[in-house]
């Protein structure tokens, strides 16, 4: 694994010029002065409710992700590159979906295996031949992108099913301003705040078409028992629309209703971060107590309009992702912006030859797997469990993926010994309406806390930063 | 709005009320108790408290005595008991975080605030000082909360029916305390009046913080019968029976204002305000003060189920 590459320094020790400013200030600021607007910062998420539940954790119902008040900063050149990379592959996702629920071109073409979309459990069978408005099916979309050099992006993962961490995004950049107004006054930042307003422009362009009126949005949440329901009743009360329980929904005559003070409601565009499995016990999970009887056939009928399109979760397949390339030369004839990590299909016989004899330098990741969950990083690995983990691979290879270790860029964060450099991410948040593809700049840069960590999730650990968009 | 969303600021608002009640409650008998007993008399107060609390069949489940410490825990701390004062508030703030959308931030704050600060008390109070400030703390956050809700809420539905919330429990709490001090109110009381029922009556009075109030309505030492007038039928007494119900009729009236429509709730409201506007204090002592009280802690309820068949499901 070579040296990560330094987001704020250049290997000859220069400052990058969209560091410049930050790199003075911190030279400036007296190390106490950091210290404690870290903590003010923590007392003002903790005082806001902004937490975070971690599942398998005893007493852990509410935590708080770690900020780092030290931001990520991107130049405007930099982003924009990242900017058409995102619109190409999100362009070229939408299609794929469409496509595997329709007329199944790639599949025919052979350029991604049957197999592969038919046996996955993210396939919905109930969705082949289901049109939806203005053929979206992937509203939101987060895709997770690594740098590892000066010019090399990659996509680490797409999520297409329902994405989160935007809150993120918007408080960090809320409460930077709060405390550091000199900064900002520093620097031209490209804003964040105006996502709601696109997203509920996003959500009300795919109405259903028999829609004359202003639609009836909403926001639907398993509740506040889930990880993510702060950030659910955040983004609702953001973009002003109700956020519902499976229980305050009904299905009458294949058209969806809310109940309210003032008797039923008709919906219109439900905003759903409940996983498919979960939203219709009738037609999904019959134990699901959090969705909605009947949903999927008012969805059936084209009367309620679902952001995300049920079926998406197909594009987060790892081993689906490995073929990205190829889906975007497919469907766009064009070469991909964004290059993807090189990855193993340990469902194919070569790829696990070579993937078994590698363990110790490799990560693999489940194909289904999300949140850094029942994942190897092979070089931090014990050997013993190495060796569990060829055991689970040899007995399910399908399961899995591989790729090389990426030397994840770095950026100065603050931890307990000072500034020290931390591997980061990005998840940039991508908004496809009937009106075209829209990124706010930036996105959630999420920070392995621990020295030499390659692991970002909030899951396990890893905290979040503020992401700089420079204008010019 | 939904009826979900109703439904937890109606009883958000409920919870933040009978937190401070029970405050008052407890702040009152402290100070009874600690009275000489030449004062008050070989009564139990503490007993007497958990019975105003509306908790009795719960509290000697769990403890043999009504004593300082028993009750004390068992109203303020206990997580046994659903209605203690923790337990309130942390009904309230899951019930908050359940309507995060529909609260201002000020009311999220408030209510926030409140929770983490309530982990500070731990499962009780080292000493009676600190229990003191522990009550004092509670009457203040409440205090925070109603004041947040009255002034940054829009005045719309979600606001209309907080504030039911509040008048509703008030009501209750307020006849709960008459309920079981009633004999001390009666007007034959008098014989065994002089100083030892002084002080019970000013506990009442206590209890619902309207000790100075008495004296500037009615200009006159305590009397039963004026105090037992105060908390039923002074509408310019913000905590008696007359006063919540001409509240909770405006509120409705506004709700039906904007839904237009009205329903059994608003009928039902106005139904018992009329009852309260149309009686006299002689009237209701002849009839049984005691049998008043109790028809109206009954009605109470069936107008808090209204409220909830009407709108909440």
């Amino acid at each position: 694994m070579s040296a990560a590459f330094d987001e704020m320094k250049e290997a000859d020790g220069g400052v990058r010029p969209a560091y410049s400013e930050l790199s003075r200030w911190l030279k400036e600021v007296p190390p106490d002065v950091l210290d404690y607007r870290r903590r003010e910062a923590e007392l003002l998420f903790r005082r806001i409710g902004i937490t975070f539940a971690v599942y398998g954790e005893a007493d852990a119902q509410e935590r708080l992700i770690p900020f780092d008040v030290i931001p990520r900063i991107m130049s405007g050149a930099e982003w924009r590159l990242l900017e058409k990379g995102l619109t190409q592959r999100v362009k070229a996702l939408n299609l794929f979906i469409k496509d595997i629920y329709g007329a199944r071109e790639i599949l025919r073409a052979g350029v991604v295996p049957d197999d592969l979309v038919f046996r996955n459990p993210a396939f919905r069978p109930e969705m082949s031949g289901q049109s939806v408005p203005h053929d979206i099916f992937i509203h939101i979309a987060g895709i997770d992108i690594v740098r590892v050099d000066a010019d090399t992006f990659y996509v680490l993962e797409d999520n297409a099913r329902t994405p989160s961490g935007v809150s993120y995004m918007l408080e960090n950049r809320e409460i930077m301003m709060r405390l550091f107004p000199e900064l900002f006054a520093r620097h031209r930042i490209a804003p964040v705040e105006n996502y709601p307003d696109q997203l509920l422009a996003t959500l009300k362009s795919v109405a259903p078409e028999r829609v004359a009126r202003d639609p009836n949005v909403v926001m639907l949440t398993p509740g506040v028992y889930n990880s993510a329901y702060y950030e659910h009743s955040f983004l609702a009360d953001k973009l002003g629309v109700e956020l519902v329980e499976g229980r305050d929904l009904f299905v009458k005559d294949e058209f969806v209703y809310m109940r309210t003070t003032q008797g039923p409601r008709k919906v219109d565009v439900i905003y759903r971060r409940i996983d498919d499995d979960f939203i219709d016990p009738l037609t999904f999970r019959p134990d699901s107590a959090l969705g909605v009887a009947g949903l999927m056939s008012a969805y059936q009928a084209g009367n309620v309009t679902m952001a995300n399109a049920v079926g998406t979760g197909i594009a987060d397949d790892k081993a689906v992702y490995s073929f990205m390339p190829a889906v975007v030369k497919f469907y766009l004839g064009e070469e991909p912006l964004l290059k993807n990590v090189p990855t193993w299909r340990c469902r194919e016989e070569e790829h696990l030859a070579y993937v078994l004899e590698h363990l110790h330098e490799l990560v693999v990741k489940e194909v289904h797997g999300s949140g850094g969950y029942g994942m190897l990083i092979g070089p931090a690995a014990s050997k013993i469990a190495i060796e569990q983990f060829r055991l689970k691979l040899k007995a399910a290879p399908k399961n899995f993926i591989a790729q090389p270790t990426l030397a994840l860029s770095t950026c100065p964060t603050c931890v307990e010994q000072g500034v020290a450099p931390r591997h980061v991410d990005l998840r940039p948040f991508v908004l496809t309406g009937s009106k075209g593809t829209r990124i706010v700049p930036g996105g959630l840069t999420r920070v392995a806390m621990k020295e030499g960590s390659l692991v970002v999730n909030s899951s396990q650990g890893g905290g979040t930063k503020d992401t700089w968009v420079l204008d010019g | 709005m939904l009826s979900r969303t109703a439904d937890n600021l109606f009883w958000l608002s409920r919870y933040v009320e009978r937190a401070e009640y029970l405050a008052r409650i407890l702040d009152a008998t402290q100070r009874l108790s600690a009275l000489p007993l030449a004062y008050v008399g070989s009564s139990n107060e503490w007993e007497s408290a958990v019975l105003t609390a509306g908790c009795a069949n719960a509290f000697f489940k769990q403890y043999e005595e009504a004593n300082e410490e028993n009750v004390t825990d068992f109203l303020a701390f206990s997580t046994a008991n659903a209605s203690s004062i923790r337990s309130c508030f942390e009904l309230a703030r899951s019930n908050a975080r359940a309507v995060r959308t529909a609260l201002t931030v000020e009311m999220w704050d408030a209510i926030n605030g409140t929770w983490l600060e309530l982990k500070r008390y731990g499962n009780g109070p080292a000493s009676r000082e600190e229990f003191s400030r522990f009550l004092r703390w509670v009457q203040e956050s409440s205090l925070r909360y109603d004041g947040s809700a009255y002034r940054t809420m829009l005045r719309n539905d979600a606001y209309w029916f907080s504030r039911l919330g509040v008048y509703l429990e008030r009501a209750d709490n307020t006849a709960r305390i008459l309920d079981v001090k009633y004999h001390l109110l009666l007007p034959d009381n008098e014989r065994v009046g002089g100083p030892l029922d002084y002080f019970q009556w000013a506990a009442i009075l206590r209890s619902v913080s309207a000790l100075t109030a008495y004296h500037w309505v009615y200009r006159d030492s305590l009397q039963p019968w004026l105090v037992a007038d105060l908390l039923i039928l002074k509408e310019e007494m913000p905590r008696s029976l007359a006063s919540c119900y001409e509240a909770i009729v405006r509120n409705l009236d506004s709700i039906s204002g904007a839904y237009g429509r009205q329903g059994p709730a608003q009928r039902q409201a106005r139904g018992m305000r009329a009852r309260l506007q149309n009686s006299r204090m002689d009237g209701i002592f002849q009839r049984g003060l005691h049998e008043y009280i109790g028809e109206f802690i009954t009605e109470n309820n069936r107008m808090g189920a209204a409220i909830t068949e009407q709108f909440l499901l």
